[in-house]
C-alpha cells in the first residue's frame, strides 16, 4: 500500500509539475545542459509493446501515447481541454514499469484510467486484454441501462460515441432487462437542449461551463443513478460559448436547437474553413448538403481557437441562404436599371471603368487577401492613380476575453489585417474608409468601386452614400440590399464567406487558407472569379497560385508561399522581421 | 489475559462527562501540556508510529505513516480533517465519543496537529447529530478559554483553530476526499487519487484525514505511551506481509438481533462470538445466529460457521470480508431472510453512489433492479451471477471505480450470494416456478414518449 503511494504520487507529481514550472523542470533535471537534456527528458513509452518515444519534455497521458501508436483507447469524459476527472471509467487499461537495465516490466495488478495515467519514461501500457475488454463492455453495458435507445430519432447518430463504442466494445446481448426507461427532453437555454436520459454523465458540459466560458450554469442534479444534467431555475445556459457545450457532448444528450431535426450527419460533407464573424478567425467546419449549409463547428487549433468557437460566429451562417440574398446582376442603362449577363459583365463594366476618369475602390475586410490584391492590382491596371482604401469595419462593442483565453472581437470582420498589408503594398499606407467618402465626394473621382460580403444591410448609412454618389460610375459588390447598393450603378451581387476561397489574416497576424464549402445561389460569381476575367488572366480562379504571386511581391505574405497548414501560418509584419532574416 | 479496562469509555459515565471540568478532573490535557513542553512535532509523529496506531475511520491505514507523508518543510498551511461523518450503517461510536466526552477526541486533535502542524482543524459532522454539534461548540469554546485553542497554546508557540462544519449528511462525504470536496462548498464527489490528501488535500494544501476515534487513540497513546498501545491488540501476522498489526482498544458497535445492543470497547481481536455472547447477552428470543455483518454493511458478511474470526484488521480478509471497517457488527437471527437483507444493502448503496464513476453509480442501481424483482417474485437464477459479476467489477480494487464506496457495495454482494446461495436459489425457485429458469432478455416494457 505504501510503496504504491509514494509510486503513483510521485508520477503524479512529476506530472503535473511539469505541466506549470516546465522550466524549473528541464533544468533541474539536466542541470542547465543541452547535451543532458536530449538524454535525461526523452521519454520512452511502451504500448502494447511498442516503443514510443516521448519528444522532448512532452506530458502525455495513456490516451495520448496510445494515438501515438496509432491505438485508440476508447473515452468519453475525457477532452484535452478541459480537466481529468476520470470518471467514465471507459478508458480503463493495464499499466506499470518497465526497468530500464533489466528490461524487465512490472505491472499494477489493477485496472487504470489511461486519461489519469502519466506517460513517463519506462511506463508500460496494455490496451487490449481480456480484463480490459470485460471492463470496457461493462461501462458499455452500465450506460445503457437507461438509455431510451432512440437512435433512429437522435441527431447525433452516425457520430456518436456510444454507438461507435458500443459496436467496438460492447456486448451482443442487452442483460439489463431490468426497467422500462423514459425519453425526457429538457430545455438548457435558448441554444441548447438536453434529452436528459441519452446522457451518459460524463460532466464534460458541467466543466465547460465553469473552466472555459467561466458562468457555471450546468450542474449535476441528484445523486447516483437519478443523476442529470440541469440548471438553476432562472438561470438558463446562456453564454456566448453555449454551443460548444453540444460539440463536447460525446452522445446525443445536448441537442444544438438550431441544428435540431434539420439533417442526418452522414448526408453532409464537411469542409475546413475559418469563421468570419470576428478578427479572432476561429478554424471552422463548415457541414454542408447540396450547397446549403447546416452547422458550423470548430476545428481544432491550438494557435487561435483550441477546440472552441463563440455563438455568433457558430449560428452566423444563416445570412448565406437568408431570403432578399441579392442574385441578379443589374446595371443602368438610360435610366433604367436592367439585367446583365455575368458574362457579358466584365467587358462592359471595363469598358466602362476605363472611360471614366479615375477610380476609386474601397476593399472589404470580408475580402480574402487574394481577392483583395486582385482588385487593388485591377485598379492600378486601368488608372496608375487609382484610389485605394479600406472598406469600412464594423466594430461592435469590446473585445470579449473568457476565464481561459478565448477572446470573442469586436471587430466584426475576418480580414481587416489581411486587407491593410495589401494597400500597404499598392499606396504605401491604409486610407480609412471615412477619408475615402470625402475623397470621392470633392468629385475628382470618376468611378467608384464598393466590395462587401456584408451580413447586412446597415454597413453604410444615406449621408456617407450621398458623398459617394459623386461619382458618376458607381460599382456595389455585395450580399444584401443597402442604401449604396440603391445608389448603385453596378449591382453585383457577391460571395458570402462559405462560397469563397482564400485566406484570411486574423487581429494576431495568423493567415489561414481555405477552399469554398458551397457555391454561391444561382450562377453569381464570387468577387475573385470576376476580377480574374477583369484582369483577363487564363483558366479558372484558383486563390492558390494567387497567394503564391502575393507571398513573392509583398514581404508581408512571405510565410504563406508554401501550402499553408490546415491549422494557418503565423505572419511576421515587415518591421517585426530582425535584420539577420 | 488480565481484565481489559476500558480508557475511550471510561469516563463516559461520569456526571457532565462532557465538560471540560470533568475530563481535567481525570487527568485531560496534561497529556498534551506534557508533549508540548517535551516532544518535538517529529517525536510526536514517531510515538504514534511506534505505538502502531491504524486508523479507525475503515480503511485501518497506519496513522504516524499517513502522517509523515506530509511534504516536508511545507510552507503552510496544513489542514487536519477529522472525519465525524460517521455514516456507515450500524456505527455509532464516534456519536458516543463526542456526546459524552467530546474533550478527549479535541486534546488527542490538538496533539495530531501539532505533530503535522496543522494550523486549521476542521471536525466535519454530519447533520444528524445535533447533540455532538453542541457539545463539540461548547468544548471548543471551553478550550479557547483554557488557551488549549488559539494563538501560541499553553506557550510552546504552536497555535491552532478548531472549527466544526456541519455537512448534510450523505455516506460519500465520509470519504476523505468527498469530504475535502464538501468541506469546500463542493459536491462531495471523491477525486482522483493521486495525488493524495497529504499532498493536495483541502483549498488544495496538503491535509490529513482521521476519523475521531484515531483522535482520541492519540490523546492515550500520549498519555500511556506507545508500549502500552502496542500491549493490546494482535501482533502483525507474519505470513501476511501486508499486515501492521492490529493495536489498541477499539469501540464495537454491537446492534441487530441480540439481547443487548451497544457500544463496547475491547481490545482488537476478540472474536464477534465473544463479542455477542459475552458483551450482547447473546442472540434474542433464544434463536442461534445465522450471519454477522462484521464492521459495516460495506464489509460483507459472516456465517454462523465463522463467528469465531477475531474482529481485526486481518483476520476477518480470510474468510473473504472486505475487513475489519468501523467494528459495527449487525447480528442476524436464524429467521432472517438474506434476500432482505441484501436487496436493504444494494438499496442502500446505489441511493448513496455519489454517481461519478459509471461502473459504481450503474452497478449499484442494476443491482438494486435486480434485488427488486427477486424480492417480487420475479427473479431468474441468472440474476444471481450478474450480481456476482457486478460485485466482482465494481470498486477500486479492480480499478474500476475513484473511491471505495463501490467495494463496499460489492462486499455484502459477493459475500451473500456465495455464502448462501441455496437460499438465493430456493427463494427464486419457489416465488417464481414459472419463470426462475428463463435466460433471454425481456423487452422494454413502456413505449418510448415522444419529444
Ligand atoms: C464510502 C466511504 C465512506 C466513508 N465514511 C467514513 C466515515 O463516515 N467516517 C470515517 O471516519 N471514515 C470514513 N471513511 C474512510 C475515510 O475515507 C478515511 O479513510 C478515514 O476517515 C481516515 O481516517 P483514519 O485514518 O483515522 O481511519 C469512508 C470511506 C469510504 C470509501
Ligand atoms: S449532457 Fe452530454 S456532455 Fe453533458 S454530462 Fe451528459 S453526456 Fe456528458
Ligand atoms: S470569436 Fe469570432 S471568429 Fe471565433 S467563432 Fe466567434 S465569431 Fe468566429
Ligand atoms: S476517459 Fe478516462 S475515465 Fe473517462
Amino acid at each position: 500500500m505504501a510503496s504504491w503511494f509514494v509510486f503513483l504520487t510521485q508520477r503524479a507529481l512529476r506530472f503535473r509539475r511539469g505541466r506549470r514550472e516546465d522550466h524549473t523542470l528541464v533544468s533541474r533535471c539536466c542541470k542547465g545542459n543541452a547535451k543532458n537534456k536530449k538524454l535525461c527528458c526523452m521519454a520512452t513509452v511502451l504500448v502494447d509493446g511498442k516503443e514510443i518515444v516521448l519528444p522532448d519534455g512532452q506530458k502525455l497521458n495513456g490516451i495520448q501515447v496510445a494515438r501515438l501508436a496509432g491505438t485508440d483507447i476508447p473515452h468519453y469524459c475525457w477532452h484535452p481541454g478541459l480537466t481529468v476527472v476520470a470518471s467514465c471509467r471507459m478508458c480503463l487499461c493495464e499499466t506499470g514499469t518497465r526497468d530500464p537495465a533489466t528490461g524487465k516490466v512490472t505491472m499494477l495488478p489493477k485496472l487504470v484510467p489511461a486519461c489519469q495515467t502519466p506517460a513517463t519514461d519506462n511506463t508500460v501500457f496494455v490496451t487490449d486484454s481480456e480484463k480490459i475488454r470485460n471492463a470496457r463492455a461493462m461501462v458499455e453495458e452500465d450506460l445503457l441501462i437507461d438509455h431510451p435507445i432512440d437512435c433512429p430519432i437522435c441527431d447525433k447518430a452516425g457520430e456518436c460515441l456510444l454507438q461507435d463504442y458500443h459496436f467496438e466494445h460492447g456486448r451482443d446481448q442487452r442483460r439489463a432487462d431490468i426497467r422500462p426507461f423514459t425519453s425526457r427532453r429538457r430545455e438548457m437555454g435558448d441554444t441548447v437542449t438536453l434529452f436528459v436520459d441519452r446522457c451518459v454523465m460524463c460532466t464534460r458540459c458541467v466543466r465547460f461551463t465553469r473552466e472555459i466560458s467561466g458562468d457555471a450554469e450546468l450542474m449535476v442534479i441528484n445523486r447516483g443513478a437519478h443523476e442529470e444534467i440541469d440548471v438553476f431555475p432562472g438561470y438558463p445556459l446562456d453564454n456566448k460559448l453555449s454551443g460548444n457545450v453540444v460539440d463536447l457532448c460525446p452522445v446525443g444528450a445536448l441537442g444544438d436547437k438550431d441544428f435540431l431535426y434539420q439533417q442526418r450527419v452522414w448526408f453532409m460533407k464537411k469542409h475546413a474553413g475559418v469563421c468570419a464573424g470576428c478578427s479572432t478567425g476561429c478554424s471552422i467546419t463548415i457541414e454542408e448538403n447540396q450547397d446549403r449549409v447546416y452547422r458550423l463547428k470548430p476545428r481544432e487549433n491550438p494557435e487561435i481557437n483550441q477546440w472552441w468557437m463563440c455563438d455568433e460566429g457558430r449560428y452566423g451562417y444563416h445570412h448565406v441562404h437568408a431570403e432578399g440574398r441579392q442574385t441578379e446582376p443589374r446595371r443602368i442603362v438610360a435610366g433604367e436599371r436592367v439585367n446583365v449577363e455575368w458574362s457579358a459583365i466584365p467587358r462592359e463594366l471595363n469598358k466602362q471603368l476605363r472611360e471614366a476618369g479615375r477610380i476609386a475602390v474601397a476593399i472589404s475586410p470580408h475580402l480574402t487577401v487574394e481577392e483583395a490584391y486582385l482588385l487593388a492590382a485591377y485598379a492600378r491596371s486601368i488608372d496608375a492613380d487609382a484610389l485605394l482604401a479600406l472598406g469600412p469595419v464594423p466594430v461592435i462593442g469590446e473585445d470579449e476575453k473568457f476565464k481561459n483565453g478565448f477572446t470573442i472581437h469586436a471587430e466584426k470582420c475576418p480580414n481587416r489585417r489581411g486587407v491593410e498589408e495589401v494597400l500597404k503594398h499598392f499606396t504605401g499606407g491604409v486610407m480609412s474608409f471615412g477619408d475615402f467618402a470625402n475623397e470621392v465626394a470633392s468629385g475628382q473621382v470618376g468611378s467608384m468601386w464598393l466590395s462587401g460580403g456584408n451580413k447586412k444591410s446597415d454597413w453604410i448609412d444615406a449621408a456617407t452614400t450621398e458623398k459617394l454618389t459623386a461619382a458618376k460610375v458607381i460599382v456595389v459588390q455585395d450580399l444584401f440590399t443597402s442604401p449604396a447598393w440603391e445608389a448603385a450603378t453596378w449591382q453585383l451581387p457577391g460571395a458570402a464567406f462559405a462560397e469563397r476561397e482564400g485566406s484570411y489574416v486574423n487581429h494576431a497576424n495568423h493567415v489561414q487558407s481555405f477552399t469554398w464549402a458551397v457555391r454561391p445561389p444561382v450562377g453569381v460569381w464570387t468577387e475573385g472569379q470576376l476580377l480574374w476575367r477583369l484582369l483577363n488572366r487564363p483558366g479558372l480562379y484558383k486563390a492558390r497560385p494567387v497567394m503564391q504571386e502575393i507571398a513573392t511581391t509583398i514581404d508581408y505574405f512571405a510565410a504563406a508561399a508554401e501550402e499553408v497548414p490546415p491549422t494557418g501560418v503565423k505572419l511576421i509584419a515587415k518591421k517585426q522581421i530582425p535584420a539577420s532574416v | 489475559m488480565p481484565q481489559f479496562e476500558p480508557v475511550l469509555l471510561a469516563n463516559i459515565h461520569k456526571p457532565d462527562s462532557h465538560t471540560r471540568k470533568a475530563y481535567e478532573a481525570s487527568g485531560g490535557y496534561s497529556a498534551l501540556k506534557k508533549i508540548l513542553k517535551e516532544k518535538t512535532p517529529a517525536e510526536m509523529i514517531d510515538l504514534v508510529k511506534a505505538s502502531g496506531l491504524r486508523g479507525r475511520g475503515g480503511a485501518g491505514f497506519p496513522c504516524g505513516l499517513k502522517w509523515s507523508f506530509l511534504p516536508k518543510n511545507h510552507p503552510g498551511p496544513i489542514y487536519m480533517c477529522v472525519n465525524a461523518d460517521e455514516s456507515e450503517p450500524a456505527t455509532f461510536n464516534n456519536r458516543i465519543l463526542m456526546e459524552l466526552d467530546p474533550h478527549q477526541v479535541i486534546e488527542g486533535t490538538i496533539m495530531a496537529c501539532y505533530a503535522t502542524q496543522a494550523s486549521t482543524a476542521y471536525i466535519y459532522l454530519r447533520i444528524e447529530y445535533p447533540t455532538c454539534y453542541r457539545r463539540l461548540e461548547a468544548a471548543i469554546a471551553e478550550c479557547y478559554d483554557a488557551g488549549y485553542l488559539g494563538k501560541n497554546i499553553l506557550g510552546s508557540g504552536f497555535s491552532l483553530d478548531i472549527f466544526v462544519h456541519r455537512g448534510a449528511a450523505a455516506y460519500i462525504c465520509g470519504e476523505e476526499t468527498g469530504l475535502i470536496e464538501s468541506l469546500e462548498g463542493k459536491r462531495a464527489w471523491p477525486r482522483i487519487k493521486p495525488p493524495f490528501p497529504a499532498v493536495e488535500g483541502v483549498f488544495r494544501k496538503p491535509t490529513v484525514v482521521n476519523n475521531v476515534e484515531t483522535m482520541a487513540c492519540v490523546t492515550h497513546i500520549a498519555a500511556r505511551g506507545s508500549d502500552w498501545f502496542k500491549s493490546i491488540g494482535v501482533p502483525a501476522d507474519p505470513n501476511n506481509p501486508r499486515d501492521a498489526g492490529s493495536y489498541g482498544p477499539k469501540l464495537y458497535c454491537l446492534s441487530g438481533h441480540v439481547n443487548k445492543p451497544g457500544c463496547y470497547e475491547q481490545p482488537l481481536g476478540i472474536t464477534c462470538r465473544q463479542l455477542i455472547d459475552e458483551f450482547g447477552g447473546g442472540v434474542w428470543k433464544g434463536r442461534k445466529a445465522k450471519a454477522a455483518v462484521p464492521g459495516g454493511i460495506s464489509m460483507g458478511l459472516l456465517t454462523a460457521a465463522e463467528l469465531d474470526t477475531p474482529l481485526d484488521f486481518n483476520a476477518l480478509g480470510k474468510v473473504g470480508c472486505l475487513g475489519l471497517g468501523t467494528a459495527a457488527v449487525t447480528v442476524m437471527d436464524d429467521t432472517t431472510s438474506m434476500i432482505d437483507f441484501l436487496h436493504n444493502t444494494c438499496r442502500f448503496f446505489s441511493h448513496e453512489s455519489c454517481g461519478q464513476c459509471t461502473p459504481c453509480r450503474e452497478g449499484t442501481h442494476w443491482a438494486l433492479a435486480m434485488m427488486e424483482r427477486i424480492k417480487a417474485g420475479k427473479g431468474r437464477v441468472k440474476d444471481l451471477d450478474l450480481l456476482l459479476e457486478i460485485g466482482d467489477t465494481i470498486g477500486i480494487i479492480p480499478g474500476s471505480t475513484i473511491c471505495g464506496l463501490s467495494d463496499g457495495a460489492a462486499w455484502p454482494i459477493k459475500n451473500a450470494i456465495r455464502k448462501f446461495r441455496q437460499e438465493f436459489e430456493d427463494y427464486i425457485k419457489t416465488t417464481n416456478p414459472t419463470g426462475y429458469m428463463v435466460t433471454e432478455a425481456v423487452p422494454a416494457l413502456v413505449p418510448l414518449s415522444v419529444h
